[in-house]
């Protein structure tokens, strides 16, 4: 089978399903259809690249050229095959579950929703498939763009100062990568991504070295949610339950540390980041956002709240893999992307459950709630163990592997950051669970029952997958192949 | 010094007149004022051409027969004149353009004062 | 034979318009728009045809009237030329197809002159761009100065006193560009700008160049609104007719700037402009502020089409920038932003028709969300060209800024480069604030007739949503363009 033209398909599909979806706007049952079928079409022609990525090998397509020598060019490379397993697989899954928190909340304007998350997700496999920084600077401002609706959706006050809070951080750092891309080409005259850098050694020295990847990391850091220029994302909590599950589990913040790996793996490359200490500036950075974002975690009252701080701190986990700038630290890495959109999925589609169901959306209202949303709850705690890092949820493996990859570069420090920040973790996220089990609920749950099924069962699916994944990373997807050959292929 | 300064009269003339016309412009009040001081900023660009193709002791450029191309230096220099003929028709065309706005504004207002004009803006 | 007529059949074209328009129109005033159209799409087409006659770099040179140059004027068609005329050319048909319904509306009665003076407006611009004599520069700048006025002073009630003040401001600028043309007459003796670059190496050192090089860009500055000289441009945008400001607004900086580009990078050439003084780095500076100046004072706004004059302050200097940057990659984004900004700025203005003419007020702090229902491909034309002016990939202003970025790196001017990045965000602050409005402010009223479809007429939709695809058409194909562009960067650059 010529797989050629998979890449842009899986591209355009859910572009193609934007206008169906805005001409079927007054029946929702057909609108839905629209949404559903792009996913599964889409699911499965990223599946279909999976063979190319075990292979270690990379499927090129060359559009045409956007400027002189800089084509828009899309480049199905195993890195980018894995991210877009995930991404697609989750909006599947999110689809479902969307239509369920959707109709049950009796939301507006939903066709619009839909339509934006179509175009957010057309973006981000974009994002996965970039063949080179101009590409990839032009999906990531799409999806900047196609979330904004998404962010101040409810057009409450708070939604919509959040909406501006999000385009400043976020059009910024567009704005800094369009520099350092600038300055990239004027250095090494080309943009395409190399694994292992695309930047010749020689062209520059040590202090536009640390300006260039600064102006990078502001430019990626700020979707990858990096303190101090993570404060969009909890403020972005305003928007609807399965836009913070997808977007700021899946989709936004992982675009970001996805372009984190880029670019440190495929603009820089480990050698050069090695050269000039660049991989110090990234580890102290993710260290202290892991630590910060945990402490600042416990302070929170309102579930999604928590949850986004939890995020700011494991997106870290991800930069901090790929600052170890070794293979073991890198397929961490990558795999802590898969492992954090399952785990996080799982507990943000809770957290819709439980405001959906019940119109709670503080941990302190939470007691006993588990006797009413057994399913829900035991989901949510599957999710939580995983974050906290045990066995057998596949947080745990990712996190295995961080911590063997720091050692392999025989470093401490970030093996220690990684444990305390397991501990803060239970520290968390355990009172909720205890509330939910062991506290005594009120008597306003009596006529409550579970979920619709629409959100029961894909909050069940991921739950389950992230144990499946915690068991054998192989299995189905061979996510754990991928993240290995996407990694060794730096080196 | 004083070679210099006598020897460039007629610069100094259009400077003067330059100053004159930007005078009116920025500080009258009036507008029908203003439009004249245009008028003479650009009469004094006129002068500044007209000056640059004067020569001593040299005629009007008039070809008359048995003339040479050699004794070129025995006539004033043509093309600035001609120049200057166009630039008088869109002298006059800016002015007749800037009257005609006047009178659009007057027959609103009722006033050419530019201070008067800012207030019942406001 | 017609193609070695083309530099002198284009302008014309909209000379011959004009009398046609003048005659008919007079006599039948509904006749106006139509022959005006004509003679325009007829000025379009051929300007087509020339365009790919000297795409390949080529240049078409005609001697007016048989006089040889130096002594005869010349025209110079060559792919910089063509490229601008067509440019201008293309918006000024859709803002006149545009302008049925808004003629009929807002000048009743005066159709007929009003059409002529277009025709007459776009037969200075043309001249302007072709023209290869300065003094013929001159005369063709001026009558698309007047005829500008006159438009400007079709408007509200306040239009006459900006057409009025502008008339002042322009002609002391027209005047300094003709006192500074008369600087150079003096050293060189020529008045032909090809044959005047090859003499002025030997006489750079003579003050009086430098002073006539100085006199030209001041003069030609106001024209372009080069900050701090830009003070007429915003009132004669906001107060003149919807279809005069969409008509104008979009090309008429455009010319003079292009205008500078000849003068600075053709004339002189980036070896001998900053000889006497640093002219490039002074012309950059204002350049940069005016960014930022007509950023600001475009967020400050209340008034939509005040808005947009003061963005085109601020778009006009990422041209001058782009000139003053004396680089390939500065020259590809300041020819790429002159369509650029030429179909954004079209689109925003018309945009601005559309709700004048429907709404009767551009008024921000009134719009909410029944606009985006009562009129949703206009807004969506609005969306495009907004999210485009901030600089958003794939529409079309994000590849001017792109090529303007890698110049400025290229000369290692961060400071300059810092400039377009925080334009970029300014200009996302003020049209994120309409845009919030249009799709998010809830409206007043409940009444069933805020929220029914009441777009405007099709000749007004369809020229306004075609501007607006052609944003992004042209980001995605931009290749195609630079690589006409590249040919015609002058040599030595």
């Amino acid at each position: 089978m010529n797989l050629t033209l998979v890449p842009i398909l899986a591209v355009l599909v859910s572009l193609v399903a934007v206008p169906l979806i805005l001409l079927s706007a007054r029946k929702p049952n057909l609108r839905e259809f629209w949404t559903i079928a792009a996913a599964v079409v889409k699911f499965g022609l990223v599946l279909t690249l999976i063979p190319t990525a075990l292979e270690g090998e990379s499927i090129r397509y060359v559009l045409w050229e956007i400027a002189p020598d800089l084509p828009l060019a899309l480049n199905a490379d195993p890195l980018g095959i894995f991210f877009a397993v995930i991404a697609s697989g989750l909006w599947l899954l999110t689809s479902f579950y969307s239509i369920g928190y959707m109709r049950g909340h009796g939301e507006v304007k939903q066709t619009r929703y839909f339509a934006s998350f179509a175009i957010c997700l057309s973006s981000t496999i974009g994002v996965a498939f970039s063949a080179n920084l101009l590409t990839f600077i032009l999906f990531y401002e799409m999806l900047t763009i196609a979330t904004y609706p998404l962010v101040i959706h409810s057009e409450t006050d708070k939604a919509i100062a959040a909406g501006r809070k999000y385009l400043t951080y976020t059009l910024t750092a567009g704005l800094l990568l369009i520099a350092a891309a600038g300055i990239t080409y004027s250095l090494a005259g080309t943009l395409t991504f190399q694994a292992g850098g695309l930047i010749p050694e020689g062209v520059m020295d040590q202090s536009t070295a640390i300006i260039l990847f600064l102006l990078f990391l502001g430019g990626v850091g700020v979707k990858a949610g990096l303190i101090p220029i993570h404060s969009w994302l909890p403020s972005a909590m305003a928007a609807p339950t399965p836009v913070s599950a997808l977007l700021h589990a899946v989709a936004v913040v992982k675009s970001g540390v996805f372009g984190v790996i880029r670019v440190v793996g495929f603009v820089f490359g480990p050698s050069m980041m090695m050269d000039f200490g660049l991989d110090q500036i990234l580890i102290v950075a993710a260290g202290a956002t892991i630590i910060l974002a945990s402490l600042l975690a416990f302070k929170q009252d309102n579930l999604k709240l928590r949850l986004a701080y939890s995020t700011v701190g494991h997106l870290s986990y991800i930069v901090l893999g790929a600052a170890l700038l070794t293979p073991i630290g890198f397929t961490g890495s990558i795999l802590h992307i898969s492992a954090h959109a399952t785990m996080k999925i799982t507990l943000f589609f809770c957290a819709g459950a439980i405001a959906v169901n019940l119109h709670k959306k503080n941990i302190s209202q939470l007691d006993g709630i588990a006797s009413v949303m057994p399913w829900t709850m035991a989901a949510f705690t599957i999710g939580s163990l995983g974050l906290a890092g045990f066995p057998p949820v596949n947080g745990f493996v990712s996190k295995w592997y961080l911590a063997y990859g720091s050692l392999q570069g025989d470093m401490l420090i970030p093996v220690l950051v990684l444990v305390f920040s397991g501990l803060l973790n239970v520290g968390y996220f355990f009172p909720i669970i205890k509330r939910a089990y062991f506290h005594e609920g009120g008597s306003e749950l009596d006529n409550h029952s579970e979920a619709s099924p629409f959100m029961v069962v894909p909050l069940t699916i991921t739950a389950v997958a992230s144990i499946i994944f915690g068991i054998a990373p192989n299995l189905f997807l061979h996510l754990f192949d991928m993240a290995s050959t996407a990694a060794t292929s730096l080196f | 010094m004083t070679d210099f300064l006598l020897g460039h009269y007629a610069y100094w003339f259009t400077i003067l007149v330059l100053a004159v016309g930007l005078y009116g412009i920025l500080v009258k009040r009036n507008l029908v004022k203003k439009t004249i001081g245009l008028s003479i900023f650009q009469a004094g660009i006129i002068l500044f051409f007209v000056a640059i193709s004067t020569k001593w002791n040299a005629s009007v450029p008039i070809k008359v027969k048995g003339s040479h191309v050699s004794e070129a230096a025995n006539f004033m220099n043509p093309l600035p004149q001609t120049l200057m003929l166009t630039a008088i028709v869109v002298g006059v065309a800016t002015i007749g353009v800037a009257l005609t706005l006047l009178i659009a504004i007057y027959k609103r207002y009722e006033t050419l004062d530019e201070e008067e004009l800012l207030e019942k803006f406001q | 034979m017609i193609v070695s007529d083309l530099p002198v059949l284009i302008p014309l074209t909209f000379l011959v318009s004009a009398l046609v328009v003048t005659l008919f129109g007079f006599w039948k005033e509904r006749w106006g728009y139509p022959l005006a159209v004509l003679g325009t799409l007829l000025a379009v087409c051929l300007s087509l045809y020339g365009f790919f006659q000297v795409m390949d770099g080529s240049m078409m040179r005609y001697e007016v009237g048989g006089w040889a140059p130096p002594v005869g004027i010349e025209f110079v068609y060559d792919t910089l030329s063509a490229f601008i005329v067509l440019v201008i050319n293309s918006v000024a048909l859709i803002a006149l197809i545009h302008s049925r319904v808004v003629g009929k509306t807002e000048f009743p009665g005066k159709r007929g002159g009003y059409y002529a003076v277009a025709m007459l407006l776009m037969f200075g611009f043309n001249g302007m761009v072709i023209t290869g004599d300065l003094f013929n520069l001159y005369v063709f700048l001026e009558i698309s100065s007047l005829s500008s006025y006159a438009l400007i002073a079709i408007g509200d009630k306040k239009a006459p006193f900006a057409a009025f003040r502008y008339l002042l401001i322009g002609t002391v600028g027209g005047s300094l560009y003709l006192l500074g043309i008369g600087f150079l007459y003096v050293v060189t003796g020529t008045l032909n700008i090809i044959d005047m670059s090859a003499m002025l190496p030997q006489v750079i050192d003579n003050s009086a160049v430098i002073g006539g090089l100085i006199l030209m860009v001041l003069g030609i500055g106001i024209k372009a609104a080069l900050f701090p000289l830009h003070g007429w441009l915003p009132d004669s945008y906001t107060h003149a007719s919807s279809t005069s400001s969409a008509l104008i607004a979009p090309i008429g900086t455009k010319v003079a700037a292009y205008v500078v580009l000849r003068i600075m990078l053709y004339l002189f050439g980036d070896q001998l402009v900053d000889i006497g003084l640093p002219v490039t780095s002074i012309v950059g500076a204002l350049a940069a502020l005016g960014i930022l100046y007509g950023s600001i004072m475009a967020m400050a706004q209340s008034e939509l089409k005040k808005m947009l004059a003061y963005s085109s302050v601020s778009q006009i200097g990422y041209v001058i920038m782009g000139i003053s940057l004396s680089n390939p990659f500065g020259f590809i984004g300041a020819v790429l932003h002159i369509l650029n900004h030429a179909l954004m700025k079209g689109t925003l203005f018309l945009v601005a028709g559309n709700l004048r003419e429907r709404e009767g007020h551009t008024n921000i702090l009134k719009f909410d969300e029944s606009y985006r229902k009562k009129y949703p491909w206009t807004m969506a034309a609005f969306t495009t060209a907004a999210l485009s002016m901030v600089g958003i990939p794939p529409m079309a202003g994000f590849f001017s800024k792109w090529y303007l970025a890698l110049g400025t790196i290229q000369n290692s001017n961060w400071l300059l480069l810092a400039v377009i990045l925080i334009s970029s965000l300014l200009n996302a602050v003020y049209f994120f604030r309409v845009l919030e409005k249009v799709y998010m402010r809830s409206s007043a009223s409940e009444s069933t007739s805020d929220t029914e479809r009441q777009e405007v007429v099709p000749s007004m939709l369809w020229t306004t949503t075609i501007a607006a695809a052609a944003l992004i058409i042209v980001g995605l194909f931009n290749a195609s363009i630079v690589a006409v562009i590249q040919h015609m960067i002058p040599a030595g650059l």
